[in-house]
């Protein structure tokens, strides 16, 4: 292949195409009307969630709102920053039309790798972030996580898919040591590691959570892992490659799980999957510690194939019976906890503490993780990085929106009894009635006893967002498909969001794995060999003991273990996107956009005033609620006097307060110093960019690409045309050899 | 009536592509056809397959939150 000069691009590549680069919009009459409509659906829906005070709000409202603000964005803001800002060139050939080798590097079809993309970002997150948020009402919630896709995770996603491809590939931490420095690289390599740490112990939290005392759930989950050596042991051996008959067959397996789970107590199951959260803990542990040593075959890839199915017929489901339900939203447009900053769910006010919680469906830094490296190695053509990052996370604001409407349909009591910690309701329907009246909502005892049993489960103080949301989705498709079967419902949606995390908890530690073998493997070549087996048993229990320790952190904390390591969690996940959008700053100023800056630069300034803010509380504030070490002084104080104070019990659950309170702090206080680092870092790049006009950045040079392929989900009648007259010409080419 | 029994097998066409193509299942005939293309014998379905999970091995594909 010839390497063109750089100034190749200035001028009209050999044959040009005419839709190589964005087209100018042919602007139909027919077009234009339909998006005035769309607008105007748009604005109809804001106006009502905007103005409804006090009466009866559909749900409705929320998902058009959403769906029409999704469409205007995507047809227009994005189509501007591929045109104007990224200048998405198809006339460059991409990395995987490049260095095409049939496993990393390849061509993929756009519709296809939108697929593997949308897989690989949603997760449990922007299930659980917006369950949380809702405690705040439903109005916070949807603004943010509607406004924060369209102007900073899309983003985002978008501009360091672009980055990444335009540099081969290269992973988010690469890019920053070389674009960057070698110290802000060095600091997001730790900050990384220490983020993904954290955010496998919240997810495994989650979990352990939704599972503790139920032995419907524990039978269906602990089920999925023979299923899934079943569907590995098949694949391998009796059916190669039959991957949609394996996932088939356990699909099947996996809703007759669910099912048998409502028959435990009958078989006198019961007692024996009656677990406490000590136990899960240990379980899951030793699980992830497995998991991550065993072959793929066995447990990983075919887990992934279940995971990824109902994922997507979940999300699929959801939006239908949400249609076909049309609920009534319960909770208020803003709950008096928005501005008091006291509510029992986590502490603090909207802001900063609403857009830390949303994290993951509005801007998720752990995207960037997924949008260097993965996938810009396999896009077919420039343009379609639009759909795919763009696209692919205005998606997954789109199960944000589903989330925080479940948990907003269900009776805002319920909702206050369900995740509150143990320490505020009692545990008991009488005195979480009573909690909840407190607060100033109403719920009585029956009508807590009744909900419980509709789900066949304790709902009260089950933290952690999972059996929230699972009670909205139970209420939701029992409303749309009818039928007396709300329990099942509640355990297929802990299965659904159980699965999720533990395939992200496999797929977690493997990946920290080799990121601990990778660097270790600098200085010992050795370890960093995958296949040696003492390296990689020894990096899997460091990564597993390490969030091991976390999740029992919170699992034993007294407190309540959600409020506390959510917000860390969450500030972690926002610090990482503070990192990759430092990096697209630096980018854009190193190559000379410094008038296309805002597009990252506003998200990132807004990220940063969020996550320092929240930061800055959480280590300082004097507020024991808020600040990690200013409850551990408090507890520290009231131990000395020999006194018992928050939830504790005895003594040592206030010796249990101040360590975990501390470890919290400090690493609250060691990712934002790391966060500090990168930026400062960047910050004299920025300086030296804007002075010399442009900096060199290892961007490859531009090779001409012979591939055609449409941009967009849907091929535009040029792009049909152009890839007709293309397929004819290779085949002409192919018969005359 | 015979339109829609054709737009119906186009949808079934094009869902089965997109499912296959998405589980990966579909690498397989990407495979052969290539082989038949450059003129070589192809290697057995398992040993493809055992190809495809040993990649797998060696490579850590993340996982969101």
């Amino acid at each position: 292949m010839v390497l063109v000069s750089p100034d190749l691009l200035e001028t009209p590549m050999s044959a040009p195409s005419p839709t190589a680069t964005e087209p100018r919009s042919r602007r139909s009459p027919a077009s234009i009307a339909v998006w005035v409509l769309v607008a105007l659906v748009g604005a109809v829906c804001w106006s009502v969630l905007a103005l409804s005070r006090g009466e009866e709000v559909s749900a409705l409202w929320i998902l058009f709102a959403a769906l029409a603000s999704y469409a205007i964005a995507y047809r227009f803001y994005s189509r501007f920053i591929a045109r104007r800002v990224l200048k998405l060139d198809d006339r460059r050939a991409t990395p995987a039309e490049r260095l095409e080798n049939g496993s990393d590097y390849e061509v993929t079809d756009r519709r296809v790798l939108f697929g593997h993309h949308f897989a690989a970002i949603a997760g449990a997150g922007p299930l659980v972030g917006p369950v949380l948020a809702a405690q705040m009402g439903y109005l916070p919630g949807t603004i943010w996580i509607i406004v924060g896709v369209i102007f900073a995770g899309a983003v985002q996603d978008m501009v360091v898919m672009f980055f990444s491809m335009r540099r081969d590939g290269k992973s988010l931490g690469q890019m920053i040591r070389e674009e960057i420095g070698v110290v802000g690289g060095t600091a997001a390599l730790v900050a990384v590691f220490a983020i993904m740490i954290i955010i496998l112990a919240v997810l495994s939290l989650v979990v352990v959570n939704a599972l503790a005392e139920s032995p419907w759930g524990v039978f269906s989950i602990g089920l999925t892992i023979p299923i899934a050596l079943f569907m590995g042991f098949y694949l391998r051996y009796i059916r190669p490659g039959r991957v949609l008959e394996t996932t088939g067959i356990g699909v099947v397996l996996l809703l007759l799980a669910i099912v048998g789970g409502g028959y435990v107590e009958s078989w006198g199951l019961g007692e024996a999957l009656t677990l406490d959260k000590e136990t899960l803990t240990l379980m899951l542990v030793a699980y992830g510690f497995v998991a991550s040593i065993l072959p793929v075959w066995m447990l990983l890839t075919p887990r992934d194939y279940l995971s990824t199915f109902m994922k997507i017929g979940v999300i699929i489901l959801l939006a239908v019976g949400l249609v076909m339900a049309n609920p009534v939203l319960s909770a208020e447009a803003m709950s008096p906890f928005a501005s008091s900053g006291e509510g029992p769910v986590f502490a603090g006010k909207l802001f900063p503490f609403l857009f830390i919680t949303i994290a993951c469906g509005a801007l998720s830094g752990f995207h960037a993780l997924i949008s260097s490296g993965t996938t810009p190695k396999m896009v077919a053509k420039e343009r379609q990085v639009r759909m795919i990052g763009y696209g692919g996370m205005l998606m997954e604001s789109f199960v944000a929106i589903s989330a925080l409407i479940a948990a907003c349909v269900i009776d805002q009591g319920l909702y206050f009894a369900m995740n509150a910690p143990l320490g505020a309701t009692g545990g008991t329907p009488e005195t979480a009635s009573q909690f909840v009246g407190a607060l100033g909502y109403t719920i009585s005892p029956d009508a807590l006893t009744a909900a419980a049993a509709a789900v066949e489960e304790d709902i009260i103080s089950r933290t952690g967002g999972a059996p929230t949301l699972a009670f909205g989705i139970s209420q939701i498709f029992t409303d749309a498909f009818g039928g007396n079967l709300q329990a099942f419902w509640y355990h297929f949606a802990i299965m659904f969001e159980a699965l999720f995390i533990l395939t992200a908890v496999d797929a977690g530690t493997r990946v920290g794995r080799f990121m601990l073998q990778d660097t270790i493997g600098n200085f010992w070549p050795k370890f960093g060999d995958t296949s040696w087996k003492p390296a990689a048993w020894g990096a899997s229990a460091v990564v597993v003991a390490a969030w091991g320790y976390m999740l029992y952190v919170g699992v034993t904390d007294p407190l309540g273990g959600i409020n506390q390591l959510f917000p860390l969690f969450g500030i972690a996940n926002q610090l990482l996107a503070a990192i990759a959008l430092t990096l697209c700053v630096t980018l854009f100023l190193k190559h000379g956009w410094l008038k296309w800056v805002w597009v990252p630069g506003v998200p990132l300034a807004w990220d940063l005033v969020v996550t320092m803010t929240a930061s800055y509380q959480k280590v300082f504030s004097d507020n024991p609620a808020i600040g990690y070490f200013a409850q551990a002084d408090a507890t520290r104080t009231a131990r000395d006097a020999g006194e018992l104070s928050g939830a504790a019990q005895n003594a040592d659950q206030m010796d249990v307060i101040i360590r975990n309170s501390t470890t919290n702090g400090v690493l609250q206080a060691t990712f934002a110093v790391l966060v500090i680092i990168v930026v400062a870092n960047a910050a004299v790049i920025w300086v030296k960019a804007v002075r010399a006009g442009s900096l060199p950045t290892t961007e490859v040079p531009a090779t001409p690409s012979t591939l055609v392929a449409p941009a967009d989900f849907v091929a535009t009648k040029e792009e049909k045309a152009e890839l007709a007259r293309w397929e004819a010409e290779r085949a002409e080419k192919a018969g005359t050899p | 009536m015979s339109a829609v029994a054709v737009r119906v097998r186009e949808a079934w066409t094009g869902v089965r592509w997109y499912l296959r193509e998405v589980s990966g299942e579909g690498r397989w005939d990407a495979y052969v056809a290539r082989c038949s293309a450059e003129g070589v014998a192809p290697m057995s379905r398992r040993a493809f397959e055992r190809q495809r999970d040993h990649e797998r091995e060696h490579s850590a594909r993340g996982k969101c939150c």
